[in-house]
């Protein structure tokens, strides 16, 4: 009989940031999410970060699952609106550390507005972005990352739109830090993590991730594993490199690296400083609709 | 003396190959033997080649295997090891 190994002092170190009753997770044989989610939770121990005081939000998808498998605080919001509602928590609450975990087709498509006003308000959250290039949970769908020429469910015939080039588009925004890694680059991976997180402003770090189920097969890998070895033959490490360079094109090297570190104020920062005497921290003034009166209804649960 | 060795927790384990694919010094293999679901775990068939890296570690999606050093664990671990029994078990379910 092959038998659970009962949890002792030698449990996988992971295992101290992970909600462990949640697992199994439900992520297909061969997905790379949780690849990247180790190389989170060891940039979360390495970065010293109070986890107490660390917040995660994702979208829909199967990388929104994220949030739950991870045990911080964690926010699963609709698709499309992690950001929008990870600026709430971060200024309703400007001490917390803020992460967004989702996916390539909630964060820049059905989210991509959210994606680019929070860079260019240099919002103080990271953006990790897994982008297996396909609306995977709903069903395979193309999105604005499946790159020319892929099949999808609704490009039968290959699609014929060009891919976003993500790294491009919040460079361009204003992001003060940006990186592209594949789930193949965990030592790296988990690198940029830690040094994004303990950076200020708006960060963001491109996963490429297989997704054997609704991407891979349909383009001819075999398996997940398939995929990493491909990322393993056909990544290019290019740090600095110009964003308008590292466009994904089907057959071509995949440029990944850290492209972008810049340092510029934060939102938060310049709202302090044009608003002077009149910034007051949400603390001060309380939060709610200020009528506690009892029996009566409010207008929230204040 | 192996350097390290790992810790399989084959009901987690969903067969993908990652944690074979990608150990430097190819230490593991899938089993013949399946797992409740239906899944081939890794053991090691070179543990002698294993530095406890952690590699696999950080590859597998499922949080299903680790490895760790053989110095920093041996006040913790076991006489023979929880890999070693581990992989006994794997072992007399495919014999
Ligand atoms: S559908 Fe794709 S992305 Fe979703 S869990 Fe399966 S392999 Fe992963
Ligand atoms: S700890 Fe390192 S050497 Fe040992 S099996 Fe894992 S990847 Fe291979
Ligand atoms: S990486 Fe994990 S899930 Fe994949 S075969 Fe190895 S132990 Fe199993």
């Amino acid at each position: 009989m092959s038998t659970l190994i009962e949890p002792t002092a030698l449990t996988n170190p992971v295992e101290k940031v992970l909600r462990n009753d949640r697992i199994p997770t439900i992520w297909c044989p061969g997905c790379g999410l949780g690849t990247t989610v180790n190389s989170f939770a060891y940039a979360l121990m390495a970065s010293g970060a109070d986890l107490k005081k660390t917040a995660i939000v994702s979208g829909i998808g199967c990388s929104g699952r994220v949030s739950g498998y991870v045990a911080l605080d964690s926010f699963h919001t609709t698709h499309g609106r992690a950001i929008p509602f990870a600026t709430g928590l971060k200024l309703a609450n400007p001490e917390l550390t803020v992460v967004v975990y989702s996916g390539d087709g909630d964060l820049t498509s059905i989210g991509g507005n959210h994606l680019i006003h929070a860079a260019r308000r240099n919002m103080d959250i990271l953006v990790v972005c897994v982008n297996n290039m396909i609306y995977a949970m709903t069903g395979g769908q193309a999105a604005a990352t499946t790159p020319g020429a892929a099949t999808s469910t609704t490009t039968p015939y290959g699609s014929f739109e060009p891919e976003l080039n993500i790294p491009q588009l919040v460079d361009a925004a204003g992001a003060c830090y940006v990186a592209r890694w594949t789930a193949f680059h965990v030592k790296q991976l988990e690198k940029s993590m830690t040094e994004a997180l303990k950076k200020k402003g708006f960060r963001f770090i491109e996963v490429l991730s297989p997704c054997p189920t609704l991407y891979g097969r349909r383009n001819g890998y075999a398996d997940g594993l398939a995929q990493m070895k491909e990322y393993k033959e056909m990544a290019k490490v290019k740090n600095g490199a110009p964003t308008y360079e590292v466009a994904i094109t089907h057959g071509q090297p995949i440029i990944v690296g850290k492209f972008v570190d810049r340092d510029r104020p934060d939102y938060l920062t310049l709202m302090r400083s044009q608003l002077g005497a009149h910034y007051h921290e949400v603390a001060e003034v309380g939060v709610g609709c200020g009528d506690e009166s009892e029996g009566k209804e409010g207008c929230c649960s204040c | 003396m192996a350097r390290g060795s790992v810790v399989v927790t084959t009901e987690r384990c969903k067969g993908c190959g990652f944690c074979v694919e990608f150990c430097p010094t190819h230490v593991l293999a899938l089993s013949s033997a399946f797992n409740k679901k239906g899944y081939h775990p890794p053991h090691m068939v070179e543990p002698d080649k294993c530095s406890g890296c952690n590699l696999c570690g950080m590859y597998c999606p499922d949080f299903a295997i680790f490895g760790f050093k053989s110095a920093e664990t041996k006040p913790v671990a076991p006489a023979a090891g929880p890999a070693a029994a581990e992989a006994a078990a794997v072992e007399a379910k495919e014999a």
